[in-house]
């Protein structure tokens, strides 16, 4: 009897369980699966409100992806964000891999404030910057160009990619570094040809989550940029591909799943290390 | 091969003094011990020799040059670490070549060069390998062989033993001696452990607190230890050390024995002892107890070699106990060093 | 036996070349490699940050860049605006209500996802999808969603008879549902992250310590109140602070979803400055908007600090 009272409340338990989270997948998950169902839905049936909107009552179309590609400039903008992210996440190497080395091996006491320091910048948002920051822009002469965004973006992958890059390093045992240095190299030597082929993960993972806070930005790309063809496809995708207050929704919806989902699974397969970093970074070293 | 020195070496890391003062010199291809507890400064010693660490004070000379302001790549010395610090992103045939990239030596003289240090440790097939493939052994003798490959003057090892579990330390360590005979270059060597010091050692310095505190063979340093410190942090039990009025008095539990086991051997010192525990070890019998009323109750410990099993010690029973007169001690009460011997 | 000496003898020496002095000097190498980031973060962080006050305190627009001094009276006529106000109002209410459904959800879910099951790493793909996705194409998802003719939503819970026959609520077009709307996107959005943080949070607990608990008889509500949840608290601490900066700051949803409407039912402070700053063209006016969140920023910034220094003495 009471192994048979244990066994139903087990079940319960696992179906309370499995059952919470399902609700919870299904919340997450929701807009990109009504993505995918109305970037293959023909008009006729998307604007019918009798027919059930969960399901194809007429035969699927890729019509919508044709639009999304020739009648758009979804490629255009797909490039554009290709362009920024690769030289905003160069630039944000190049600046942050020694910067975030230095703090970690060379600063002693300034090199825990200035980490401090960098590690507060988060907090300084873009939007509270960006009226300002369309200023120094005009000044520079970069307004309406893709420039101004490769300029302006690692003031934010920076700070970023340091907090990332710190708790990579400090992982790295001194031993082999200074086992490097008595082998015949500098400390800046030791730095290149041990600390750097010794971090590629870390750095790939850099590299991944700067690319993706590229794509992700919002309101710099929108008040910088106004033409239609520098946009980068967050920017794009939800401002130009509005005729007015008619939505041509089965393309809005393509160029979001399109724009998403790659993206989403490589960063999905990075998220475990990214945090080991973030944590690591907070660790007192 | 070279002599390596310091002169009035001093390092300080806020208010600790982790190196405070040291002057020793090795000899030319010595094997030469660093001993002491954790805490004691030797690593921190070793690492301002190999440059790793800056002096706050004082001088390091490498075959008479002063090399103190020198990057550790430029002093000629290889070191051992403790880790070991294999690359772990390297084969071990790079772990081996990478000292030799460092100066851009061609390629065909690296690849002679490593198989060269590779056959002296007999590593030749794990060349291909990664260090995680590697027990701790073959992990010990690679980092030999990169530190090898250089030829430096002087090699640095920190406790490249200590990794290793207790069956292996002995055939490493006896493996170690030889090669360092065989190559004959000078070797700084730290450790905590004193097998390892009194087995290897040419000479060993004692170190505590920063300080040196005897530099000698390792003979000297057992048996005529230069204070307390010595006497007490040498030998398993160490010295019994016992305060008197005028002296501390020390002798080694081996030669604290039964008074009728010394048989007429003439000068002796005789005490009582009033034996509360007997441990026995198999080799060696231990045997704890207190000193009669002049010496306060001292605790002492005997050591018994097994072969005096037939004498029986009860717990609880009171023995005459003697050492030989030239085996007892003399320390200052005050300093702690050693002090000329008075009549007990 | 193969000798040294043999082998040419003489010891492999790199005496470096003439920047050798640099490449070893840690003294100078140190603030050498990370000058170039701070100098890059201080022109386009803190020279903007300047900026921002400077044009706070000035009557600039876009039309007219030169700078006038003109005191307080730019912030003085902000606050007597009505719209000002709402979006003060608004800010608040989006940020505390969506900042706690967060951190109570987030709790659950890392509770549900911490042991270990089958499909484990799909659920967690799925749940991740609102954060790994880019913010405002994912907006544009539910958009479509809540759409005022074709939402699904409304669609379904009609289907089920939780709505009747003429209930057809338009989510972003009447003003208490508009801000309900952008809070549980909000949520939406920012539940997966705080999920990954909580989980994160719970794998340091030292496993030994939940088994003490669990060895001196401790039921599982006891397990997480009184050891699971105070260990976590600073983790916890600074993921909710952080939360409470990005929600206040935030701005795709709102002009992806409502643009600040119905009647200003959802304008936020940020929103507000992009309104008045960018789309109007009064810089001084839009700096002056978003400058009022300056005052939470350094709020939170002092905290931080605090724990940061609480946690280096522990």
């Amino acid at each position: 009897m009471v192994e048979e009272k244990k066994g139903v409340k087990w079940i319960f338990l696992k179906f309370a369980h499995f059952g919470t989270l399902a609700i919870f997948a299904f919340f997450a998950s929701l807009p990109f699966l009504w993505m995918l169902i109305t970037t293959f839905k023909q008009d006729a049936d998307l604007y019918n409100r009798a027919n059930n909107p969960f399901i194809f009552n007429m035969a699927p179309t890729l019509s919508h992806i044709e639009y999304l590609f020739t009648e758009t400039q979804f490629v255009q903008w797909l490039i554009n964000t290709a362009f920024v992210g690769v030289l905003v996440v160069a630039i944000t190497l190049v600046l942050a891999i020694p910067a975030g080395y230095s703090l970690v091996r060379l600063g002693g006491r300034w090199g825990e404030a200035i980490g401090i320091g960098i590690f507060l910048t988060y907090l300084i948002a873009p939007t509270i910057l960006f009226i300002p920051m369309s200023r120094v822009v005009a000044t520079v002469g970069l307004q309406d160009s893709l420039w101004s965004l490769v300029l302006v973006f690692p003031s934010f992958t920076i700070p970023f990619a340091i907090w990332l890059l710190m708790g990579f390093f400090k992982a790295i045992p001194p031993d082999l570094e200074e086992a490097a240095m008595i082998d015949g190299y500098s400390r800046f030597g030791a730095f290149i040809r041990m600390v750097l082929p010794i971090s590629t993960s870390g750095i790939l993972t850099v590299v991944i989550f700067s690319f993706t806070l590229v794509v992700q930005e919002y309101i710099y790309t929108l008040t910088f940029v106004t033409a239609a063809s520098k946009y980068t496809v967050s920017v794009g995708v939800p401002t130009f591909l509005v005729h007015g207050d008619v939505y041509n929704w089965g393309g809005l919806m393509a160029g979001c799943l399109i724009a998403s989902l790659p993206i989403a699974i490589v960063y999905n397969f990075f998220v475990d290390r990214f945090i080991g970093g973030l944590t690591m970074g907070a660790v007192k070293g | 091969m070279a002599k390596v020195e310091t002169q009035g070496l001093e390092k300080y890391f806020g208010e600790v003094k982790a190196v405070d003062g040291v002057d020793i010199a090795s000899r030319e291809g010595e094997f030469l011990v660093l001993l002491g507890p954790s805490g004691c400064g030797k690593t921190t010693l070793l690492r301002m020799i190999a440059g790793l660490e800056k002096p706050s004070a004082g001088d390091i000379l490498i075959g008479g040059e002063a090399v103190t302001h020198l990057p550790p790549r430029a002093r000629g010395v290889a070191m051992v670490f403790q880790s070991y610090a294999l690359y772990p992103h390297m084969t071990i045939y790079k772990n081996i070549a990478f000292p030799l990239k460092a100066v851009s030596m061609p390629k065909d003289d690296i690849d002679r060069k490593v198989r060269w240090a590779a056959s002296m440790f007999g590593i030749e097939r794990l060349l291909r390998r990664k260090p995680r493939e590697l027990s701790g052994g073959e992990r010990q003798r690679v980092a030999l062989a990169r530190a090898l490959v250089r030829e430096p003057n002087v090699f640095l090892l920190d406790e490249p033993l200590s990794n290793l579990d207790a069956k292996l330390r002995t055939s490493a360590r006896e493996e170690l001696h030889r090669f360092q005979k065989d190559v004959e270059i000078t070797t700084i060597y730290v450790t905590h452990d004193q097998i390892e010091a009194m087995g290897m050692g040419d000479r060993i310095a004692v170190m505590n607190q920063g300080k040196v505190h005897q530099l000698g063979s390792p003979k000297e340093v057992y048996s005529d230890p230069s204070d307390t410190f010595v006497a007490g942090f040498l030998g398993s039990p160490p010295m019994n050390l016992i305060k008197t009025e005028d002296r501390i008095i020390g002798f080694r539990p081996e030669c604290f024995l039964p008074r009728e086991l010394l048989g007429g051997s003439g000068d002796l010192e005789s005490f009582t002892v009033e034996v509360s525990r007997v441990e026995d070890l198999g080799s060696d019998r231990l045997v704890y107890g207190r000193l009669e009323k002049r010496f306060g109750h001292h605790q002492v410990v005997a050591n018994l070699p097994t072969s005096f099993t037939h004498y029986s010690i009860e717990t609880g029973g009171t023995y005459d106990f003697a050492v030989p007169r030239k085996d007892v001690k003399f320390f200052d009460v005050e300093s702690g060093l050693r002090a000329e011997p008075i009549p007990l | 036996m193969d000798s040294l000496q043999e082998h040419g003898g003489k010891s492999v020496i790199n005496r470096g070349g003439r920047l050798s002095f640099f490449f070893d000097n840690e003294k100078f190498l140190g603030p050498i490699m990370i000058a170039p980031a701070v100098i890059y973060v201080l022109a386009l962080v803190g020279y903007p940050l300047i900026l921002a006050f400077a044009y706070s305190l000035s009557d600039i627009t876009v039309g007219s860049v030169d700078y006038n001094f003109v005191g307080l009276s730019t912030f003085r006529s902000i606050i007597e605006e009505p719209e000002f106000r709402i979006a003060l109002k608004n800010t608040i209410l989006f940020t505390f209500v969506s900042m706690a459904i967060v951190v109570v959800l987030a709790k659950i879910l890392a509770l549900l996802l911490v042991k270990d099951f089958k499909g484990k790493f799909f659920v967690r793909a799925l749940i991740l999808m609102p954060y790994v996705a880019p913010i405002s194409l994912g907006v544009i998802g539910w958009l479509w969603m809540l759409d005022s003719i074709y939402s699904p939503i409304n669609w379904l819970l009609q289907r089920t008879g939780l709505f009747g026959p003429d209930f057809w609520p338009m989510w972003l077009g009447t003003p208490g549902l508009a801000m309900a709307s952008i809070i549980t996107v909000h949520v939406w959005r920012m539940l997966p992250l705080a999920m990954i943080i909580m989980l994160a949070g719970l794998a340091s607990i030292p496993k030994d310590i939940q088994d003490a608990a669990l060895v001196d008889g401790a039921g599982y509500f006891r397990r997480l109140f009184q050891v699971t949840i105070p260990m976590m608290l600073p983790i916890m601490l600074v993921a909710v602070l952080f939360g409470i900066v990005f929600t206040a700051t935030d701005i795709i949803i709102i002009l992806v979803l409502t643009r600040g409407g119905p009647y200003d039912s959802t304008q936020v402070l940020v929103s507000q400055a992009f309104y008045i700053g960018i789309d109007a063209g009064d810089l001084a006016g839009g700096a002056a908007t978003a400058l009022f969140l300056f005052p939470l920023l350094l709020a939170v910034a002092i905290l931080m600090l605090k724990i940061a220094r609480r946690s280096e003495v522990t």
